[in-house]
């Protein structure tokens, strides 16, 4: 068993103390000396021309410092939008303008229009009411298809219609492709809603904007994913600061989930108007603010169809994506559809003709973006979906035709662009038959048939690409970024190591998980290593966290650094113990000479670093400190196999989850405590697409489900206690660690597997249901089983 | 503006409110205590659960001026003053029964009223209390664990499934 504080070990969070005594420290906690709020007017319809702003009442009311309206941000950049994908003819997406605040036109319910900045946010919120507002209503674009009609009323009025872009992948399979479906011997086709959700971190969005005119330095306080990449898209594109006049902090957060990586008007508004003002300004959302302004995700409409030949063999996937962008460009939402979605289509199996067209379609709602899996879960859904439809009409086990078709050879270059390194598909599946004891679902259904309920049981597989991503290769896939991650290591005089890292935890524990890294790379205790993340002044530069990146790109830039200060300390001890550097071994935190009995301690070592009496100052200079970059040579490629079974109840069409249960490979494991909890929120959120969230918009572009009371989040008493394993472990080829991520894994596996077990306990009541839309409420069972 | 006195984890406090002044935001603003958190507007998410004369009462609920001369007990309020866990803490941290830490003020303050009413309380028992918390990030699975753990249950069953 590995001893505590090291690679394996199950450490409990250094950081949970602060989070159960109340003394956190989220973006709302900060308030500043002299601070104002502001409280944005917001648009109620969802598509309107704006022919009038009337602020003059507004201004006049106590406490008010000023109202800022689009007028106020017509020579202000607008939000950059961070990929650009090209067309199946080569062209460039279309990419309207998103401006900070609303100009002539507002796109969807939520728009900002106006920001009141005043003493008090209740000064600020009942300045906002007074606001006089002519808006011109027009017809409002919301179902995707439609919105391609050549008379639909158009969401950008400079663009040529409503399609974003309609993209092909890849476009040269495509004959191949077609020609495969010619020549199947059975096809299977499906079509699918991936239905559209909200993230709901728990922590609403907040931001603080201050300014300091003797420095002329501004500084930003926000809930973000990825602080950096904030400074870099509103320093360079929006406010025009360079880096090193703006800091972008971002203290502990509360869940991301997606909806924290990007950048948002809120926060370039709260960093202008500090400077506008002399004041901090601060703004936090209400969960109805966040429900109509964070980036949604998800929301693809998919025809999927499957070919087989004579044996059960997979020969050809081909499938078209209708896929929501909202009314703008969030900062990656191109890249969701496309590259994170079309890539992954060939899931754990052999399939040799793989063709994938996504349509993106600007809409008159909440701009969609990533959300936990971004893609890999629409992927993910329709296949696993497609598959068991495939099984039952062949009248074949599903687990059967999964592990018939499965990659068992790696490396494996998929049809799709992507190589897998390394996994054991055969090894997730026989240990998800053994954990989630499937042998005994039959005497399981037997019991559920006798109290009246049908039981089904539903399995699934996937695959996803993590540990986001070569920067050359997202260069060529349109990325207006580099996916690298940066550490610096500080190692103080006395010993105790200060880690500055460009990941960002937002739950995910990465101060008590990335101590581990550096403690057991060097044999000291894990107590002796902070992780400080969230700090533009600290890191030299991070892409944060996201897209189960963390531990793979982050962590590798960390162990890269810690092997830097090791080299470094190497030659110091040489230099104390009079040794060759050759001659030198690190272990348990001791120096030694190999075959004597000299050694110094790390911390005589450090000392030595910044107390340099004995020193090889010829040599090498003095301190101990040591900046990585890490740019990863490929994704990684966790994968796994679920199982769940369900209750349906006949009567009322109510589904309720018995048994959930997980088999992942996520290649090596730093602390398995906090992967067990990875997973069990990925899965939780997945029940909670599959069974209850929907963010439903009506046909005028009105949000009906803007509220928890009506946008259903799951409960406890809406799911059962998982059974989850990560001991399938083929650690990945490319990165120092062996690690692959576990951050979205439940996520992407859960929501299939939940969709097939109901169908499977329909079918097994008699029912012909072969497909039923998420979220499979009991209305919608229902009506399904009156066919 | 009305002035609003009350007893806040046993020390006085008092402050100038507006009537629509929620206890939330007395507490968060006018104490000067972060720990309760603010997570809807709809009384949904929980996150603001604090105890009101020994009951659990959601503070975005009621208004300041409504807890006039109430001893209030916080998050703050609920370890010992040497930093010692109070015992449904310590099982949180035990059990990983927390990730962001957003809504786990909330979760504590809902468990140990449960604690106090139910000293045994089943699984379904715990889910079911926590109908009025919301977690995003745990799927549940290890806060009802760490509860049933802080009433002295095996848990070592649930590790296994």
């Amino acid at each position: 068993m590995p001893k505590d504080a090291t690679i394996g070990a199950g450490d409990k969070r250094r950081e949970d103390v602060r989070f159960l005594t109340g003394t956190g420290n989220y973006t709302d906690d900060i308030n500043l000396n002299g601070q104002a709020y502001v409280h944005f007017l917001r648009s109620d319809v969802a598509h309107g021309r704006l022919n009038r702003v009337d602020t003059s009442a507004a201004e006049t009311m106590p406490g008010v410092l000023r109202v800022f309206t689009g007028a106020d941000f017509a020579e202000v950049g607008g939000l950059p939008c961070g990929w650009q994908v090209t067309d199946r003819h080569g062209q460039p997406m279309q990419e309207p303008a998103h401006p900070v605040l609303a100009q002539a036109k507002v796109r969807h319910v939520g728009d900002p229009i106006a920001a009141v900045v005043a003493e008090t946010r209740e000064q600020a919120r009942d300045a906002a009411e007074v606001i006089e507002l002519d808006i011109e209503e027009l017809p409002a674009v919301v179902d995707m298809k439609a919105a391609l009609d050549g008379d639909a009323p158009k969401v950008h009025d400079e663009l040529e219609n409503n399609l974003c872009y309609d993209w092909g992948f890849v476009e040269d399979n495509k004959a191949a492709v077609d020609a495969a479906f010619e020549a199947a011997a059975h096809v299977t086709t499906l079509e699918l809603v991936n239905n559209r959700l909200v993230a709901n971190a728990m922590e609403p969005r907040v931001a603080v904007g201050d300014f300091n005119r003797a420095t002329g330095d501004s500084t930003l306080y926000t809930t973000s994913q990825n602080p950096h990449v904030i400074r870099l898209l509103m320093g360079a594109f929006v406010l025009g600061i360079p880096e090193h006049k703006l800091r972008v902090v971002s203290p502990d957060v509360g869940g991301g989930f997606g909806s924290k990586i990007f950048h948002y008007a809120e926060e370039a508004f709260c960093t202008y108007a500090a400077k506008a003002l002399n004041r901090p300004v601060k703004w936090t959302a209400t969960r109805g603010e966040a429900f109509v302004s964070d980036a949604q995700g998800r929301d693809h409409v998919t025809t999927i169809e499957l070919a087989l030949d004579a044996d059960n063999n997979f020969t050809a996937i081909r499938t078209e994506t209708y896929a929501n962008m909202g009314a703008y460009l969030s900062t990656f939402a191109p890249s969701v559809p496309t590259w994170l979605h079309g890539t992954l289509m060939a899931g754990n199996y052999r399939t040799p003709n793989i063709y994938v067209n996504v349509k993106a379609v600007f809409t008159n709602t909440v701009p969609v973006d990533a959300y936990r899996g971004a893609g890999r879960p629409e992927a993910t859904f329709q296949l696993e979906r497609v598959i068991d439809k495939a099984a039952r009409e062949l009248g074949v086990d599903p687990i059967a035709l999964r592990r018939q078709n499965f990659v068992t050879e790696f490396p494996y270059e998929t049809p799709v662009a992507v190589a897998y390194d390394t996994g054991d598909y055969n090894a997730t599946m026989d240990k998800l038959e053994e954990i989630g004891d499937l042998g005994g679902f039959e005497a399981r259904r037997a019991e559920s048939e006798k109290k009246g309920m049908l039981r089904g049981l539903g399995v699934n597989c996937y695959i996803e690409a993590c540990g986001i991503a070569p920067s050359n290769l997202v260069g060529q896939l349109g990325a207006r970024a580099g996916l690298y991650e940066s550490a610096t290591v500080r190692v103080n005089a006395t010993g105790g190591i200060t880690v500055m890292t460009g990941s960002h935890s937002h739950g995910q524990g990465h101060e008590t998980s990335f101590a581990q890294v550096v403690a057991d790379m060097i044999g000291i205790d894990a107590s002796m290593v902070e992780i400080e993340h969230g700090d533009t002044a600290n890191a030299p530069m991070g892409m944060g966290t996201y897209g189960s990146r963390s531990i793979a790109v982050g962590g590798s830039a960390m162990v890269r650094a810690t092997e830097k200060v090791i080299a470094k300390a190497r030659k110091i001890a040489a230099h104390l113990m009079e040794a060759s550097e050759g001659d030198i071994e690190l272990k348990d935190g001791q120096f030694t000479v190999a075959g004597t009995d000299k050694s110094v301690a790390w911390g005589d070592v450090t000392l030595a670093a910044y107390v340099p009496h004995n020193y090889p100052l010829e040599e090498i200079e003095p301190g101990l400190e040591e900046t990585a970059f890490y740019d990863p040579a490929n994704f990684t490629y966790p994968s796994g196999a679920y199982a769940c079974e369900v209750e349906v109840d006949p009567e009322t069409g109510k589904v309720t989850i018995e048994r959930f249960a997980a088999a992942d490979d996520f290649g090596n494991i730093i602390n398995p405590m906090i992967v067990d909890g990875q997973v069990h929120g990925g899965i939780g959120q997945g029940i909670g697409q599959a069974l209850l969230e929907n963010c439903a918009y009506d046909e005028n572009g009105q949000l009906l489900s803007g509220s928890y009371m009506d946008y259903a989040m799951p409960r406890a008493d809406d799911v059962p206690f998982y059974a989850v394993d990560h001991s399938c472990q083929t650690p990945c080829t490319h990165n120092p660690l062996g690690v692959k991520g576990c951050g979205e894994a439940g996520a992407i596996g859960s929501p299939p597997t939940i969709v097939n077990a109901v169908v499977d306990a329909l079918q097994r009541g008699g029912h012909d249901v072969k497909h039923i839309d998420m979220p499979l409420t009991p209305s919608r069972v229902w009506a399904a089983m009156q066919g | 503006m009305p002035q609003v006195s009350m007893t806040v984890n046993g020390k006085p406090a008092s402050g100038d409110v507006e009537g629509r002044t929620l206890l939330v935001e007395f507490l968060r603003e006018n104490v000067g205590l972060t720990g309760t958190h603010v997570g809807c507007d709809t009384s949904q998410c929980g996150a603001c659960v604090v105890h009101v004369d020994g009951r659990d009462v959601k503070a975005c609920t009621m208004f300041a001026a409504e807890a006039e001369g109430a001893e209030v007990t916080t998050i703050e309020g609920m370890g010992e003053p040497d930093g010692t866990l109070h015992p449904v803490q310590q099982a949180f941290q035990d059990h990983h029964g927390l990730q962001c830490g957003f809504c786990t003020p909330g979760m504590v303050m809902s468990a140990v009223a449960l604690l106090e009413k139910n000293p045994k309380p089943s699984e379904a028992e715990i889910r079911d209390y926590l109908e009025g918390n919301i977690c995003r990030c745990t799927g549940y699975h290890n806060i009802v664990k760490a509860i049933m753990a802080a009433s002295g249950q095996d848990v070592g069953r649930i590790a296994a499934e």
